[in-house]
Protein backbone atom coordinates (compact mmCIF):
# COMPACT_ATOMS: atom_id res chain seq x y z
CA UNK A 1 0.00 0.00 0.00
CA UNK A 2 2.60 2.57 1.04
CA UNK A 3 4.66 1.63 -1.99
CA UNK A 4 1.71 2.31 -4.26
CA UNK A 5 1.10 5.69 -2.64
CA UNK A 6 4.78 6.62 -2.92
CA UNK A 7 4.74 5.67 -6.60
CA UNK A 8 1.69 7.86 -7.21
CA UNK A 9 3.34 10.81 -5.46
CA UNK A 10 6.51 10.20 -7.49
CA UNK A 11 4.46 10.57 -10.69
CA UNK A 12 2.71 13.75 -9.55
CA UNK A 13 5.87 15.81 -9.09
CA UNK A 14 7.27 15.49 -12.62
CA UNK A 15 3.76 16.23 -13.89
CA UNK A 16 3.62 19.52 -11.98
CA UNK A 17 7.13 20.35 -13.20
CA UNK A 18 6.01 19.62 -16.78
CA UNK A 19 2.91 21.76 -16.29
CA UNK A 20 4.98 24.76 -15.17
CA UNK A 21 7.37 24.21 -18.08
CA UNK A 22 4.55 24.19 -20.58
CA UNK A 23 3.08 27.37 -19.10
CA UNK A 24 6.52 29.03 -19.18
CA UNK A 25 7.18 28.02 -22.78
CA UNK A 26 3.71 29.04 -23.97
CA UNK A 27 4.03 32.58 -22.65
CA UNK A 28 7.23 32.99 -24.67
CA UNK A 29 6.34 30.96 -27.76
CA UNK A 30 2.61 31.32 -28.30
CA UNK A 31 2.35 35.03 -27.54
CA UNK A 32 2.66 36.80 -30.87
CA UNK A 33 5.10 39.67 -30.60
CA UNK A 34 7.23 40.99 -27.78
CA UNK A 35 5.76 40.08 -24.36
CA UNK A 36 7.15 43.25 -22.77
CA UNK A 37 5.54 45.38 -25.46
CA UNK A 38 2.18 43.61 -25.04
CA UNK A 39 2.25 43.89 -21.25
CA UNK A 40 3.13 47.57 -21.40
CA UNK A 41 0.19 48.32 -23.70
CA UNK A 42 -0.02 50.28 -26.94
CA UNK A 43 0.70 53.69 -25.53
CA UNK A 44 3.86 52.81 -23.60
CA UNK A 45 7.10 54.61 -24.41
CA UNK A 46 10.19 52.60 -25.40
CA UNK A 47 11.68 53.37 -21.97
CA UNK A 48 8.68 51.88 -20.17
CA UNK A 49 8.85 48.77 -22.35
CA UNK A 50 12.55 48.43 -21.63
CA UNK A 51 11.86 48.76 -17.91
CA UNK A 52 9.27 45.97 -17.98
CA UNK A 53 11.59 43.83 -20.05
CA UNK A 54 14.35 44.21 -17.49
CA UNK A 55 12.04 43.82 -14.50
CA UNK A 56 10.56 40.56 -15.78
CA UNK A 57 13.94 39.31 -17.00
CA UNK A 58 12.98 39.08 -20.67
CA UNK A 59 16.37 40.55 -21.61
CA UNK A 60 18.19 37.42 -20.43
CA UNK A 61 18.68 34.15 -22.36
CA UNK A 62 15.52 32.01 -22.36
CA UNK A 63 17.17 29.07 -20.63
CA UNK A 64 18.40 31.31 -17.82
CA UNK A 65 14.91 32.80 -17.53
CA UNK A 66 13.51 29.29 -17.25
CA UNK A 67 15.81 28.28 -14.40
CA UNK A 68 15.17 31.52 -12.53
CA UNK A 69 11.44 30.92 -13.00
CA UNK A 70 11.69 27.35 -11.70
CA UNK A 71 13.86 28.36 -8.77
CA UNK A 72 11.40 31.06 -7.79
CA UNK A 73 8.45 28.69 -8.20
CA UNK A 74 10.11 26.13 -5.91
CA UNK A 75 10.25 28.88 -3.27
CA UNK A 76 6.61 29.76 -3.83
CA UNK A 77 7.38 32.91 -5.81
CA UNK A 78 5.38 33.30 -9.02
CA UNK A 79 6.52 36.82 -9.83
CA UNK A 80 4.83 40.15 -9.30
CA UNK A 81 1.47 41.15 -10.64
CA UNK A 82 1.74 44.01 -13.12
CA UNK A 83 -1.58 45.48 -11.98
CA UNK A 84 -1.56 44.94 -8.21
CA UNK A 85 2.20 45.58 -7.85
CA UNK A 86 2.21 42.76 -5.30
CA UNK A 87 3.52 39.17 -5.43
CA UNK A 88 1.20 37.02 -7.54
CA UNK A 89 1.24 34.32 -4.88
CA UNK A 90 -0.14 36.69 -2.23
CA UNK A 91 -2.97 37.94 -4.43
CA UNK A 92 -3.94 34.40 -5.42
CA UNK A 93 -3.68 33.17 -1.82
CA UNK A 94 -6.41 35.66 -0.87
CA UNK A 95 -8.68 34.45 -3.69
CA UNK A 96 -7.95 30.74 -3.40
CA UNK A 97 -10.24 29.95 -0.42
CA UNK A 98 -13.30 31.17 -2.36
CA UNK A 99 -12.57 28.91 -5.31
CA UNK A 100 -11.76 25.94 -3.05
CA UNK A 101 -14.98 26.43 -1.06
CA UNK A 102 -17.04 26.77 -4.23
CA UNK A 103 -15.49 23.70 -5.89
CA UNK A 104 -15.56 21.56 -2.74
CA UNK A 105 -19.21 22.34 -1.95
CA UNK A 106 -20.24 21.74 -5.58
CA UNK A 107 -18.43 18.40 -5.74
CA UNK A 108 -19.94 17.27 -2.45
CA UNK A 109 -23.51 18.41 -3.06
CA UNK A 110 -23.49 17.35 -6.75
CA UNK A 111 -22.01 13.93 -6.04
CA UNK A 112 -24.42 13.24 -3.17
CA UNK A 113 -27.46 14.13 -5.27
CA UNK A 114 -26.05 12.26 -8.26
CA UNK A 115 -25.47 9.10 -6.22
CA UNK A 116 -29.00 9.26 -4.90
CA UNK A 117 -30.56 9.69 -8.37
CA UNK A 118 -28.26 7.03 -9.84
CA UNK A 119 -29.06 4.43 -7.18
CA UNK A 120 -32.81 5.07 -7.31
CA UNK A 121 -32.98 4.91 -11.12
CA UNK A 122 -30.89 1.71 -11.13
CA UNK A 123 -33.16 0.04 -8.55
CA UNK A 124 -36.30 1.05 -10.44
CA UNK A 125 -34.79 0.16 -13.80
CA UNK A 126 -37.18 0.36 -16.77
CA UNK A 127 -40.01 1.98 -14.79
CA UNK A 128 -41.35 5.51 -15.03
CA UNK A 129 -39.02 6.53 -12.19
CA UNK A 130 -36.04 5.46 -14.29
CA UNK A 131 -37.34 7.20 -17.41
CA UNK A 132 -37.95 10.39 -15.49
CA UNK A 133 -34.45 10.17 -14.01
CA UNK A 134 -32.89 9.71 -17.45
CA UNK A 135 -34.72 12.73 -18.88
CA UNK A 136 -33.81 14.84 -15.86
CA UNK A 137 -30.12 13.93 -15.94
CA UNK A 138 -29.75 14.44 -19.70
CA UNK A 139 -31.29 17.87 -19.22
CA UNK A 140 -29.11 18.72 -16.21
CA UNK A 141 -26.09 17.46 -18.14
CA UNK A 142 -26.83 19.75 -21.09
CA UNK A 143 -27.56 23.12 -19.48
CA UNK A 144 -24.46 25.28 -19.92
CA UNK A 145 -23.12 26.67 -16.63
CA UNK A 146 -23.34 30.29 -17.71
CA UNK A 147 -26.99 30.06 -18.71
CA UNK A 148 -28.02 28.11 -15.62
CA UNK A 149 -26.34 30.71 -13.42
CA UNK A 150 -28.20 33.56 -15.13
CA UNK A 151 -31.53 31.72 -14.96
CA UNK A 152 -31.07 31.01 -11.24
CA UNK A 153 -30.41 34.73 -10.68
CA UNK A 154 -33.48 35.57 -12.76
CA UNK A 155 -35.70 33.23 -10.74
CA UNK A 156 -34.35 33.39 -7.19
CA UNK A 157 -32.85 36.87 -7.00
CA UNK A 158 -34.74 39.03 -9.48
CA UNK A 159 -38.09 37.21 -9.35
CA UNK A 160 -38.50 35.76 -5.86
CA UNK A 161 -35.95 38.06 -4.16
CA UNK A 162 -34.82 35.16 -1.98
CA UNK A 163 -31.07 35.22 -2.48
CA UNK A 164 -28.41 37.84 -3.17
CA UNK A 165 -27.10 38.24 -6.73
CA UNK A 166 -23.49 39.10 -6.09
CA UNK A 167 -20.83 39.09 -3.41
CA UNK A 168 -19.34 36.58 -1.00
CA UNK A 169 -20.15 37.79 2.51
CA UNK A 170 -22.45 35.10 3.91
CA UNK A 171 -23.44 31.50 3.23
CA UNK A 172 -26.45 32.83 1.29
CA UNK A 173 -24.06 34.12 -1.35
CA UNK A 174 -22.84 30.58 -2.01
CA UNK A 175 -26.27 28.96 -2.53
CA UNK A 176 -26.75 29.94 -6.19
CA UNK A 177 -23.11 29.48 -7.34
CA UNK A 178 -22.92 26.04 -5.73
CA UNK A 179 -26.28 25.04 -7.24
CA UNK A 180 -25.08 26.24 -10.65
CA UNK A 181 -22.05 23.96 -10.55
CA UNK A 182 -23.66 21.07 -8.65
CA UNK A 183 -26.44 20.52 -11.22
CA UNK A 184 -24.05 19.38 -13.97
CA UNK A 185 -21.99 17.39 -11.48
CA UNK A 186 -25.06 15.55 -10.17
CA UNK A 187 -26.08 14.60 -13.73
CA UNK A 188 -22.62 13.25 -14.53
CA UNK A 189 -22.48 11.18 -11.34
CA UNK A 190 -26.11 9.99 -11.64
CA UNK A 191 -25.57 8.65 -15.16
CA UNK A 192 -22.40 6.86 -14.17
CA UNK A 193 -23.82 5.48 -10.90
CA UNK A 194 -26.90 4.16 -12.71
CA UNK A 195 -24.95 2.18 -15.32
CA UNK A 196 -22.39 0.98 -12.77
CA UNK A 197 -25.11 -0.11 -10.34
CA UNK A 198 -27.07 -1.93 -13.05
CA UNK A 199 -23.93 -3.84 -13.93
CA UNK A 200 -23.24 -4.73 -10.30
CA UNK A 201 -26.85 -5.79 -9.67
CA UNK A 202 -26.55 -8.43 -12.40
CA UNK A 203 -23.44 -10.06 -10.89
CA UNK A 204 -23.40 -13.49 -9.29
CA UNK A 205 -22.53 -12.29 -5.81
CA UNK A 206 -25.57 -10.03 -5.69
CA UNK A 207 -27.72 -12.96 -6.74
CA UNK A 208 -26.08 -15.08 -4.04
CA UNK A 209 -26.78 -12.40 -1.45
CA UNK A 210 -30.40 -12.30 -2.53
CA UNK A 211 -30.80 -16.07 -2.64
CA UNK A 212 -29.54 -16.48 0.89
CA UNK A 213 -32.47 -14.34 1.97
CA UNK A 214 -30.88 -10.98 2.74
CA UNK A 215 -33.18 -7.99 2.79
CA UNK A 216 -33.15 -5.75 -0.29
CA UNK A 217 -31.71 -2.94 1.81
CA UNK A 218 -28.78 -5.07 2.93
CA UNK A 219 -28.09 -6.35 -0.57
CA UNK A 220 -28.03 -2.83 -1.95
CA UNK A 221 -26.10 -1.07 0.77
CA UNK A 222 -23.63 -3.78 1.85
CA UNK A 223 -23.03 -5.66 -1.38
CA UNK A 224 -23.92 -3.62 -4.43
CA UNK A 225 -23.12 -0.05 -3.44
CA UNK A 226 -19.48 -0.63 -2.55
CA UNK A 227 -18.56 -1.93 -5.97
CA UNK A 228 -20.75 0.63 -7.66
CA UNK A 229 -18.63 3.38 -6.08
CA UNK A 230 -15.33 2.27 -7.61
CA UNK A 231 -15.74 3.85 -11.07
CA UNK A 232 -17.62 6.78 -9.52
CA UNK A 233 -14.64 7.81 -7.38
CA UNK A 234 -12.35 8.17 -10.41
CA UNK A 235 -14.85 10.30 -12.22
CA UNK A 236 -15.36 12.53 -9.18
CA UNK A 237 -11.61 13.25 -9.30
CA UNK A 238 -11.61 13.96 -13.02
CA UNK A 239 -14.76 16.09 -12.77
CA UNK A 240 -12.95 18.52 -10.49
CA UNK A 241 -11.16 19.76 -13.63
CA UNK A 242 -14.46 20.61 -15.26
CA UNK A 243 -15.67 22.27 -12.07
CA UNK A 244 -12.53 24.41 -11.81
CA UNK A 245 -13.24 25.59 -15.36
CA UNK A 246 -16.90 26.10 -14.45
CA UNK A 247 -15.79 28.01 -11.36
CA UNK A 248 -14.25 30.67 -13.61
CA UNK A 249 -17.64 31.27 -15.20
CA UNK A 250 -19.59 30.96 -11.95
CA UNK A 251 -17.28 33.35 -10.11
CA UNK A 252 -17.61 35.83 -12.94
CA UNK A 253 -21.43 35.62 -12.93
CA UNK A 254 -21.87 35.84 -9.15
CA UNK A 255 -19.03 38.22 -8.47
CA UNK A 256 -17.17 35.83 -6.18
CA UNK A 257 -13.60 37.08 -5.64
CA UNK A 258 -11.98 33.72 -6.51
CA UNK A 259 -9.03 32.66 -8.66
CA UNK A 260 -11.18 32.35 -11.78
CA UNK A 261 -12.36 35.94 -11.68
CA UNK A 262 -8.83 37.04 -10.85
CA UNK A 263 -7.59 35.29 -14.00
CA UNK A 264 -10.29 36.81 -16.20
CA UNK A 265 -9.58 40.30 -14.84
CA UNK A 266 -5.87 39.65 -15.35
CA UNK A 267 -6.51 38.80 -19.00
CA UNK A 268 -8.29 42.07 -19.67
CA UNK A 269 -5.44 43.90 -17.86
CA UNK A 270 -2.77 41.95 -19.80
CA UNK A 271 -1.36 40.97 -16.43
CA UNK A 272 0.53 37.93 -17.74
CA UNK A 273 2.43 37.00 -14.54
CA UNK A 274 -0.96 36.84 -12.82
CA UNK A 275 -2.61 34.68 -15.52
CA UNK A 276 0.43 32.42 -15.56
CA UNK A 277 0.33 32.02 -11.78
CA UNK A 278 -3.39 31.29 -11.77
CA UNK A 279 -3.06 28.67 -14.51
CA UNK A 280 -0.15 26.96 -12.76
CA UNK A 281 -1.87 26.89 -9.37
CA UNK A 282 -5.18 25.64 -10.76
CA UNK A 283 -3.45 22.90 -12.77
CA UNK A 284 -1.31 21.94 -9.76
CA UNK A 285 -4.41 21.68 -7.55
CA UNK A 286 -6.06 19.50 -10.18
CA UNK A 287 -3.03 17.17 -10.24
CA UNK A 288 -3.10 17.10 -6.44
CA UNK A 289 -6.83 16.24 -6.31
CA UNK A 290 -6.31 13.37 -8.70
CA UNK A 291 -3.37 12.13 -6.64
CA UNK A 292 -5.67 12.16 -3.62
CA UNK A 293 -8.34 10.28 -5.56
CA UNK A 294 -5.82 7.63 -6.62
CA UNK A 295 -4.86 7.13 -2.98
CA UNK A 296 -8.50 6.91 -1.84
CA UNK A 297 -9.04 4.47 -4.67
CA UNK A 298 -6.40 2.14 -3.31
CA UNK A 299 -8.19 2.06 0.05
CA UNK A 300 -11.55 1.33 -1.54
CA UNK A 301 -10.40 -1.25 -4.07
CA UNK A 302 -7.69 -3.60 -2.79
CA UNK A 303 -7.13 -4.97 -6.31
CA UNK A 304 -5.50 -1.68 -7.32
CA UNK A 305 -2.55 -2.05 -4.96
CA UNK A 306 -1.27 -5.13 -6.70
CA UNK A 307 -1.77 -3.91 -10.23
CA UNK B 1 -48.36 -12.05 -43.14
CA UNK B 2 -47.52 -15.26 -45.14
CA UNK B 3 -45.00 -17.38 -43.33
CA UNK B 4 -42.63 -17.76 -46.32
CA UNK B 5 -42.20 -13.99 -46.51
CA UNK B 6 -41.32 -13.85 -42.84
CA UNK B 7 -38.60 -16.42 -43.37
CA UNK B 8 -37.02 -14.59 -46.31
CA UNK B 9 -37.04 -11.42 -44.26
CA UNK B 10 -35.33 -13.06 -41.33
CA UNK B 11 -32.73 -14.85 -43.41
CA UNK B 12 -31.52 -11.68 -45.09
CA UNK B 13 -28.17 -10.92 -43.44
CA UNK B 14 -27.91 -7.40 -42.07
CA UNK B 15 -24.58 -5.59 -41.90
CA UNK B 16 -23.36 -4.15 -38.63
CA UNK B 17 -24.08 -0.58 -39.63
CA UNK B 18 -27.52 -1.51 -40.92
CA UNK B 19 -28.32 -3.00 -37.52
CA UNK B 20 -26.98 0.07 -35.77
CA UNK B 21 -29.06 2.32 -38.00
CA UNK B 22 -32.14 0.20 -37.36
CA UNK B 23 -31.61 0.39 -33.61
CA UNK B 24 -31.07 4.14 -33.79
CA UNK B 25 -34.20 4.75 -35.87
CA UNK B 26 -36.28 2.76 -33.35
CA UNK B 27 -35.24 5.24 -30.65
CA UNK B 28 -38.07 7.71 -31.19
CA UNK B 29 -36.73 10.39 -28.84
CA UNK B 30 -33.40 10.45 -30.63
CA UNK B 31 -35.08 10.47 -34.04
CA UNK B 32 -37.30 13.40 -33.04
CA UNK B 33 -34.19 15.16 -31.71
CA UNK B 34 -32.38 14.60 -34.99
CA UNK B 35 -35.32 16.09 -36.92
CA UNK B 36 -35.39 19.15 -34.61
CA UNK B 37 -31.64 19.60 -35.02
CA UNK B 38 -31.90 19.39 -38.82
CA UNK B 39 -34.71 21.96 -38.81
CA UNK B 40 -32.64 24.29 -36.65
CA UNK B 41 -29.60 23.78 -38.89
CA UNK B 42 -31.71 24.67 -41.93
CA UNK B 43 -33.03 27.78 -40.18
CA UNK B 44 -29.47 28.81 -39.31
CA UNK B 45 -28.20 28.12 -42.83
CA UNK B 46 -31.08 29.98 -44.46
CA UNK B 47 -31.27 32.69 -41.80
CA UNK B 48 -31.63 35.50 -44.38
CA UNK B 49 -34.75 33.78 -45.75
CA UNK B 50 -36.17 32.88 -42.33
CA UNK B 51 -35.92 36.25 -40.66
CA UNK B 52 -36.48 39.63 -42.31
CA UNK B 53 -34.16 41.50 -39.91
CA UNK B 54 -30.46 42.14 -40.25
CA UNK B 55 -28.67 40.90 -37.08
CA UNK B 56 -26.45 43.98 -36.99
CA UNK B 57 -28.98 46.63 -38.04
CA UNK B 58 -29.68 49.08 -35.22
CA UNK B 59 -33.29 50.18 -34.97
CA UNK B 60 -33.59 52.65 -32.08
CA UNK B 61 -37.38 53.18 -32.16
CA UNK B 62 -37.92 49.45 -31.62
CA UNK B 63 -35.35 48.96 -28.87
CA UNK B 64 -35.92 46.88 -25.70
CA UNK B 65 -39.16 45.35 -26.96
CA UNK B 66 -40.56 42.29 -25.21
CA UNK B 67 -41.23 39.21 -27.38
CA UNK B 68 -44.12 39.84 -29.76
CA UNK B 69 -45.41 38.50 -33.08
CA UNK B 70 -43.18 40.95 -34.90
CA UNK B 71 -40.10 40.06 -32.86
CA UNK B 72 -40.69 36.53 -31.42
CA UNK B 73 -37.59 36.76 -29.17
CA UNK B 74 -37.85 40.53 -28.57
CA UNK B 75 -35.23 43.18 -29.35
CA UNK B 76 -32.10 44.32 -27.51
CA UNK B 77 -30.98 47.77 -26.33
CA UNK B 78 -30.05 48.79 -29.88
CA UNK B 79 -33.31 47.56 -31.35
CA UNK B 80 -31.69 44.55 -33.02
CA UNK B 81 -33.98 41.53 -33.45
CA UNK B 82 -32.88 38.81 -31.01
CA UNK B 83 -34.21 35.96 -33.14
CA UNK B 84 -32.13 36.92 -36.15
CA UNK B 85 -29.13 37.39 -33.88
CA UNK B 86 -29.70 33.90 -32.43
CA UNK B 87 -29.94 32.38 -35.92
CA UNK B 88 -26.89 34.20 -37.28
CA UNK B 89 -25.06 33.54 -34.02
CA UNK B 90 -25.70 29.85 -34.53
CA UNK B 91 -23.39 29.98 -37.53
CA UNK B 92 -20.48 30.99 -35.32
CA UNK B 93 -21.29 28.52 -32.54
CA UNK B 94 -21.80 25.57 -34.88
CA UNK B 95 -18.65 26.49 -36.79
CA UNK B 96 -16.70 26.43 -33.53
CA UNK B 97 -18.32 23.13 -32.50
CA UNK B 98 -17.76 21.23 -35.71
CA UNK B 99 -14.41 22.68 -36.81
CA UNK B 100 -12.71 22.27 -33.43
CA UNK B 101 -13.86 18.67 -33.10
CA UNK B 102 -12.93 18.04 -36.75
CA UNK B 103 -9.45 19.41 -36.11
CA UNK B 104 -9.10 17.31 -32.95
CA UNK B 105 -10.19 14.16 -34.83
CA UNK B 106 -7.79 14.79 -37.73
CA UNK B 107 -4.82 15.21 -35.39
CA UNK B 108 -5.68 12.58 -32.79
CA UNK B 109 -6.63 9.75 -35.17
CA UNK B 110 -3.10 9.12 -36.47
CA UNK B 111 -1.67 9.73 -32.98
CA UNK B 112 -4.01 7.22 -31.34
CA UNK B 113 -3.48 4.65 -34.11
CA UNK B 114 0.31 5.00 -33.86
CA UNK B 115 0.31 4.74 -30.08
CA UNK B 116 -2.01 1.76 -29.98
CA UNK B 117 -0.54 -0.11 -32.94
CA UNK B 118 3.17 0.21 -32.28
CA UNK B 119 3.16 0.50 -28.49
CA UNK B 120 6.58 0.96 -26.86
CA UNK B 121 8.33 4.30 -27.23
CA UNK B 122 5.78 5.80 -29.63
CA UNK B 123 2.95 4.90 -27.28
CA UNK B 124 4.78 6.25 -24.25
CA UNK B 125 5.81 9.49 -25.92
CA UNK B 126 2.37 10.28 -27.33
CA UNK B 127 0.42 9.30 -24.25
CA UNK B 128 2.65 11.21 -21.79
CA UNK B 129 2.08 14.36 -23.84
CA UNK B 130 -1.66 13.67 -23.68
CA UNK B 131 -1.42 13.16 -19.89
CA UNK B 132 0.28 16.53 -19.69
CA UNK B 133 -2.55 18.24 -21.59
CA UNK B 134 -5.04 16.45 -19.32
CA UNK B 135 -3.29 17.85 -16.24
CA UNK B 136 -4.83 21.21 -17.14
CA UNK B 137 -8.56 21.66 -16.60
CA UNK B 138 -9.92 21.99 -20.17
CA UNK B 139 -11.55 25.40 -20.03
CA UNK B 140 -8.63 26.90 -18.07
CA UNK B 141 -6.23 25.70 -20.78
CA UNK B 142 -8.46 27.19 -23.48
CA UNK B 143 -8.67 30.51 -21.62
CA UNK B 144 -4.88 30.58 -21.25
CA UNK B 145 -4.32 29.74 -24.93
CA UNK B 146 -6.81 32.26 -26.26
CA UNK B 147 -5.45 34.97 -23.97
CA UNK B 148 -1.99 34.33 -25.44
CA UNK B 149 -2.94 33.87 -29.08
CA UNK B 150 -5.54 36.63 -29.18
CA UNK B 151 -9.34 36.67 -29.11
CA UNK B 152 -10.76 35.53 -32.40
CA UNK B 153 -12.75 32.61 -33.70
CA UNK B 154 -9.76 30.76 -35.21
CA UNK B 155 -7.88 30.78 -31.93
CA UNK B 156 -10.98 29.63 -30.07
CA UNK B 157 -11.22 26.67 -32.46
CA UNK B 158 -7.52 25.86 -32.02
CA UNK B 159 -7.75 26.09 -28.22
CA UNK B 160 -10.79 23.81 -27.99
CA UNK B 161 -9.29 21.30 -30.43
CA UNK B 162 -6.10 21.31 -28.34
CA UNK B 163 -7.76 20.39 -25.06
CA UNK B 164 -9.93 17.77 -26.80
CA UNK B 165 -6.89 15.90 -28.19
CA UNK B 166 -6.32 13.58 -25.19
CA UNK B 167 -9.96 12.41 -25.05
CA UNK B 168 -9.95 11.38 -28.70
CA UNK B 169 -6.46 9.89 -28.89
CA UNK B 170 -7.01 7.87 -25.69
CA UNK B 171 -10.18 6.35 -27.12
CA UNK B 172 -8.56 5.56 -30.49
CA UNK B 173 -5.52 4.07 -28.77
CA UNK B 174 -7.68 1.89 -26.54
CA UNK B 175 -9.78 0.51 -29.38
CA UNK B 176 -6.67 0.02 -31.55
CA UNK B 177 -5.01 -1.98 -28.76
CA UNK B 178 -7.92 -4.42 -28.64
CA UNK B 179 -8.36 -4.72 -32.41
CA UNK B 180 -4.62 -5.22 -32.97
CA UNK B 181 -4.82 -8.63 -31.28
CA UNK B 182 -7.75 -9.86 -33.38
CA UNK B 183 -7.39 -12.73 -35.79
CA UNK B 184 -8.38 -10.81 -38.89
CA UNK B 185 -5.53 -8.39 -38.31
CA UNK B 186 -3.15 -11.33 -38.04
CA UNK B 187 -4.67 -12.74 -41.22
CA UNK B 188 -4.05 -9.46 -43.03
CA UNK B 189 -0.49 -9.41 -41.69
CA UNK B 190 0.11 -12.98 -42.87
CA UNK B 191 -1.06 -12.01 -46.34
CA UNK B 192 1.69 -9.41 -46.42
CA UNK B 193 -0.19 -6.22 -45.54
CA UNK B 194 2.06 -3.43 -44.27
CA UNK B 195 1.57 -1.56 -41.00
CA UNK B 196 0.03 1.50 -42.65
CA UNK B 197 -2.41 -0.63 -44.61
CA UNK B 198 -3.43 -2.56 -41.50
CA UNK B 199 -3.84 0.64 -39.49
CA UNK B 200 -5.99 2.49 -41.98
CA UNK B 201 -7.90 -0.31 -43.73
CA UNK B 202 -8.33 -2.91 -40.99
CA UNK B 203 -8.18 -1.09 -37.66
CA UNK B 204 -9.62 2.34 -38.48
CA UNK B 205 -13.06 0.99 -39.56
CA UNK B 206 -13.36 -0.69 -36.16
CA UNK B 207 -12.51 2.56 -34.40
CA UNK B 208 -15.21 4.48 -36.28
CA UNK B 209 -18.19 3.32 -34.18
CA UNK B 210 -17.01 4.58 -30.77
CA UNK B 211 -15.51 7.61 -32.53
CA UNK B 212 -18.91 8.66 -33.90
CA UNK B 213 -20.35 8.63 -30.38
CA UNK B 214 -17.48 10.61 -28.93
CA UNK B 215 -17.58 13.08 -31.83
CA UNK B 216 -21.28 13.79 -31.27
CA UNK B 217 -20.73 14.40 -27.57
CA UNK B 218 -17.53 16.31 -28.40
CA UNK B 219 -19.37 18.74 -30.67
CA UNK B 220 -21.86 19.57 -27.92
CA UNK B 221 -18.99 20.07 -25.46
CA UNK B 222 -17.12 22.24 -27.95
CA UNK B 223 -20.17 24.44 -28.59
CA UNK B 224 -20.51 25.04 -24.85
CA UNK B 225 -16.77 25.69 -24.49
CA UNK B 226 -16.80 28.15 -27.38
CA UNK B 227 -19.80 29.98 -25.96
CA UNK B 228 -18.16 29.97 -22.49
CA UNK B 229 -15.09 31.69 -23.92
CA UNK B 230 -17.22 34.32 -25.67
CA UNK B 231 -19.25 34.74 -22.48
CA UNK B 232 -16.02 35.56 -20.66
CA UNK B 233 -15.16 38.06 -23.40
CA UNK B 234 -12.48 35.87 -24.97
CA UNK B 235 -14.07 34.64 -28.15
CA UNK B 236 -15.94 36.46 -30.82
CA UNK B 237 -16.06 40.22 -30.44
CA UNK B 238 -19.24 42.29 -30.55
CA UNK B 239 -21.16 43.27 -32.61
CA UNK B 240 -20.82 39.84 -34.27
CA UNK B 241 -23.73 37.79 -32.93
CA UNK B 242 -22.64 34.73 -30.95
CA UNK B 243 -24.63 32.82 -28.34
CA UNK B 244 -22.17 33.19 -25.47
CA UNK B 245 -21.50 36.85 -26.21
CA UNK B 246 -25.26 37.56 -26.41
CA UNK B 247 -25.71 36.00 -22.97
CA UNK B 248 -22.86 38.09 -21.58
CA UNK B 249 -24.66 41.15 -22.94
CA UNK B 250 -28.02 39.99 -21.58
CA UNK B 251 -26.76 39.45 -18.02
CA UNK B 252 -26.67 43.21 -17.52
CA UNK B 253 -30.37 43.50 -18.34
CA UNK B 254 -31.76 40.56 -16.32
CA UNK B 255 -33.88 42.84 -14.15
CA UNK B 256 -35.60 44.65 -16.98
CA UNK B 257 -35.16 42.78 -20.28
CA UNK B 258 -35.04 39.08 -19.39
CA UNK B 259 -35.51 37.96 -23.01
CA UNK B 260 -32.04 39.14 -24.07
CA UNK B 261 -30.41 36.38 -21.98
CA UNK B 262 -33.18 33.77 -21.99
CA UNK B 263 -33.52 33.01 -25.72
CA UNK B 264 -29.87 32.58 -26.76
CA UNK B 265 -29.37 30.37 -23.69
CA UNK B 266 -32.45 28.32 -24.49
CA UNK B 267 -31.21 27.75 -28.03
CA UNK B 268 -27.77 26.62 -26.91
CA UNK B 269 -29.30 24.32 -24.28
CA UNK B 270 -31.61 22.83 -26.90
CA UNK B 271 -28.77 22.15 -29.34
CA UNK B 272 -26.56 20.63 -26.65
CA UNK B 273 -29.46 18.57 -25.28
CA UNK B 274 -30.28 17.14 -28.71
CA UNK B 275 -26.64 16.35 -29.47
CA UNK B 276 -26.31 14.57 -26.11
CA UNK B 277 -29.50 12.57 -26.71
CA UNK B 278 -28.27 11.57 -30.18
CA UNK B 279 -24.88 10.64 -28.75
CA UNK B 280 -26.50 8.45 -26.08
CA UNK B 281 -28.76 6.81 -28.67
CA UNK B 282 -25.77 6.10 -30.93
CA UNK B 283 -23.92 4.57 -28.00
CA UNK B 284 -26.87 2.31 -27.23
CA UNK B 285 -27.25 1.43 -30.92
CA UNK B 286 -23.57 0.47 -31.17
CA UNK B 287 -23.65 -1.55 -27.96
CA UNK B 288 -24.38 -5.19 -28.86
CA UNK B 289 -25.65 -5.78 -25.30
CA UNK B 290 -28.49 -3.30 -25.72
CA UNK B 291 -31.33 -4.75 -27.73
CA UNK B 292 -33.43 -2.66 -30.10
Amino acid sequence: MSQYILRRIAIAFPLILAVTTVVFVMLRVALPGDPAQIMAGDRASPDQIELIRRKLGFDRPVLEQYFIFLGNFAQGDLGRSVKFREPVMGVIAKAFPFTVTLTFLSVTVGTAIGLLIGIITAIYQRTWVDNFGIVLTVFFFSIPTFWLGLMLILIFSVGLRLLPVQGAGTWRHFVLPVTTLAVGQSALIARLTRSSMIEVLSTDYVRTARSKGLAQRQVLLRHALRNTLIPVITVVGLSVGGLLGGAVITESIFGLPGVGRLAIDAISNRDYPMIQGAVILVAASFVFVNLLVDIIYAFVDPRIRYA
Amino acid sequence: MPSDRLITKQSAPAGLYQLVLLKFVRNRVALAGLCCLLLLLLAILFAPQVTPYDPLQKNTPERNQAPSLLHPFGTDKLGRDIMSRVLYGGRVSLQVGFLSVGLAVIISTPLGLLAGFFGGIADNAIMRVMDLILAFPGLILAIWLVSLLGSNINNVIIAIAFFSLPTFSRLIRGVTLSIREMEYVMAARSMGAGSLRIMFFHILPGVLGPMIVLTTLGVSGAIVAGASLSFLGLGVRPPTPEWGAMLADGRNYLRTQWWIAVFPGMTITLVVLILNIIGDALRDALDPNVRA
